[in-house]
């Protein structure tokens, strides 16, 4: 457990580095996560971002992956819509660092 | 060890204990490099302590812990005298344990047969020595001369602190995958003695995080996963558009399907990871072509049983009752279950015993199937159409799943477990080589991560016990020119998916074994069943 200060405010994040509290997320936190890992959020990784959010408010768990690729194909086009480019945007893998940065809770499971 | 104490003058002597504990149990992140693949496993040179610092995280959400049953507040007061009732209540319970720890002779026919003692060279990763954490105890408290002279007498332990950190440390270093149990003349199972001296922890107040969330989650939400209805029932139609899309026709992934014959059961990952979600277009495919109706289940949304890697069985009946209340509700004839290891030994091996009699199924089905099983029958009565050109990419290896592997056994016939899935591999595969002799079928190497050693705060873990299976696939790979790793088992699927990159080979050589059933099936018009 740790916590970062963000925007004047403190913020709890567990020991993987996701956030205690959910509603604590704003893009300001997203890129002070990523820059802790070296990581300049570009347009491709809002767009991930911003639709693991929606989905999530909507289903409480972030999406299974081609559901994932499936959008991103669908928005950024046919060359981009595949599992490899989203691990050169999330090296970590998409399940777990591009849910980190949006804010969503660790996926659990045998994943 | 520094036993520092604080500053806080209310604190009593348990909360010190607790403080204290609580510290050395801290979770830190290690990072460890894999080593460089030769092809050969050999046994290592002694590197003693050296994973004494690796310890999972501990489970500190109260509502988890005291749904579970569990004390909410880290080390109880009187952990001593919980720690020998509990300790008292499993060598009952568990005449298998009891007989564990009487029996050993100190032969030394396990010690070299570890992965974790493979990868890492600590001596208390070897199987006797870390049953020895046990029977040390057992020796002080449970025998007539410990109970008299004392642990120093019967070469015994006396209950401490340091012996709590130990526990913790060495018995989440075992994957209870079995493997020693082979090799020793007296059958002495590992895992038996690592599931109840996880449970003894648990009784005192030590409770690791990764697993225990799961079994909260399976019991409550339905899943490991956590998946609610609406995001299963999405997952699910996604995948049945993607299918139609994909074909042409008219596939179902059906859901809640009263009076279908089949209820479908598998790991949630199935509905979310990769690879396992490529298995799940597999199984559809062989229920659309094989013109047999099923169906998966919201209520019944988790084929894996985290309870048996605490052999508690409490946890594992609630988690199991699911998939029977499912069964009824839903009037199947039969209950099929996926790709998943340890799923399989708690459906095959224990649904009875918990929830049985099934006189509501189809009395041919008594028992729960696996879909290797339905598949390599209609493969065997021609019922599916194959075209292995699909996959002729591919020259194929097997990885067996510790949990089936050394299971009880797997349709019905002597060795099941390793021919039938192999006969579907090379059913729809050309090419399929075998990895060398000592680490398949019943001496086959964990993936590295099993039975609760998947968190990512077991990375050190997993990277150091995946060596032999990645010396194996290595030397597969060298010899033969594997390029593809074939497996029943969503924890091996994850491991392994994961560890391909850090020893250098691409995740994408690791799949289901419907993964490629998927890809050779000819879909179309139907075949007579």
């Amino acid at each position: 457990m740790r916590t970062i200060e963000c925007a004047g405010k403190k913020i709890e994040l567990d020991e993987d580095g996701y956030l205690t509290n959910l509603n604590d997320w704003s893009e300001d936190l997203a890129k002070m996560l990523s820059k802790e890992d070296n990581l300049d959020l570009t347009e491709p990784h809002w767009e991930v971002i911003n639709f693991l959010r929606s989905y999530y408010q909507q289903y409480q768990i972030a999406p299974m992956i081609k559901i994932l690729v499936k959008e991103i194909k669908k928005t950024m086009g046919a060359d981009k819509g595949n599992t490899k480019y989203l691990y050169q945007l999330f090296p970590d893998g998409p399940a777990k660092q591009a849910c980190r940065y949006a804010g969503l809770p660790k996926p659990t499971g045998c994943v | 060890m520094t036993k520092e104490k604080t500053a806080e003058e209310q604190c009593n002597e348990a909360c010190e204990a607790n403080e204290r504990i609580q510290e050395q149990l801290k979770f830190s992140k290690i990072k460890v490099k894999a080593v460089k693949l030769t092809g050969e496993i050999n046994i290592p040179e002694l590197n003693p302590k050296s994973m004494l610092s690796v310890k999972p995280q501990l489970l500190t959400a109260k509502e988890m812990l005291e749904h579970l049953g569990y004390p909410a507040g880290g080390l109880v007061p009187n952990w001593k005298e919980v720690f020998l009732r509990k300790m008292d209540e499993m060598l009952k319970k568990y005449r298998s344990v009891k007989l564990y720890m009487d029996i050993c002779v100190k032969c030394g026919a396990c010690v070299d047969k570890c992965h974790y003692y493979l990868g890492t060279g600590d001596p208390l990763n070897m199987p006797v020595a870390r049953q020895e954490l046990m029977r040390k105890v057992y020796r002080r408290y449970f025998t007539l001369p410990g109970k008299l002279f004392g642990s120093r007498f019967v070469n015994g332990s006396d209950l401490s602190e340091e012996l709590l950190v130990m526990w913790y440390t060495y018995f989440y270093q075992c994957s209870e995958c079995r493997r020693c149990s082979v090799f020793c003349p007296y059958g002495i199972d590992t895992a038996e003695i690592t599931m109840a001296a996880r449970e003894i922890l648990n009784s005192v107040g030590i409770v690791q995080k990764y697993l225990h969330e799961i079994i909260f989650k399976a019991q409550v939400i339905g899943n490991n996963l956590g998946m609610q209805q609406n995001a299963i029932v999405n997952a699910l139609e996604f995948v049945q558009d993607e299918l139609q899309e994909e074909t042409g026709l008219d596939i179902k992934v059906p859901i809640d399907v009263e009076g279908a014959e089949v209820l479908f059961v598998t790991p949630s990952a199935d509905f979310f990871a990769s690879p396992h979600i490529e298995s799940l277009y597999g199984y559809a495919k062989v229920f659309h072509q094989a013109g047999i109706s099923w169906t998966m289940s919201t209520h019944a949304s988790e084929g894996g049983n985290f309870g048996l890697f605490i052999h508690n069985y409490e946890h594992m009946k609630k988690i199991n009752k699911r998939i029977w209340e499912a069964a009824r509700a839903l009037k199947v004839k039969r209950v099929v279950g996926g790709e998943c290891g340890h799923m399989w030994r708690v459906l095959s091996s224990y649904s009875n015993t918990m929830w049985g009699p099934f006189d509501y199924l189809d009395q041919k089905y008594k028992r729960p199937q696996h879909i290797c099983e339905l598949t390599n029958d209609l493969l065997n009565r021609g019922a599916l159409k194959i075209d292995k050109s699909a996959n002729e990419e591919f020259i194929v290896t097997m990885h067996d799943s510790c949990q089936v592997a050394r299971g009880m056994e797997l349709g019905g016939m002597p060795n099941g477990q390793f021919e039938i899935p192999r006969a579907v591999i090379r059913g729809v595969c050309e090419k399929f080589v075998e990895m060398p002799a000592d680490t398949i079928k019943e001496r086959t190497f964990c993936c590295g991560a099993g039975q609760g050693l998947l968190g990512d705060d077991m990375m050190a873990t997993r990277v150091k016990g995946a060596m032999p299976r990645m010396q194996a696939y290595h030397y597969a790979k060298r010899e033969s020119g594997v390029n593809f790793v074939a497996l029943i088992c969503a924890i091996c699927k994850a491991q392994l998916s994961k560890m391909f990159p850090e020893y250098g080979v691409a995740m994408e050589e690791v799949g289901g074994i419907h993964q490629l059933v998927g890809r050779a099936i000819v879909l179309g018009a139907k075949e007579s069943v």
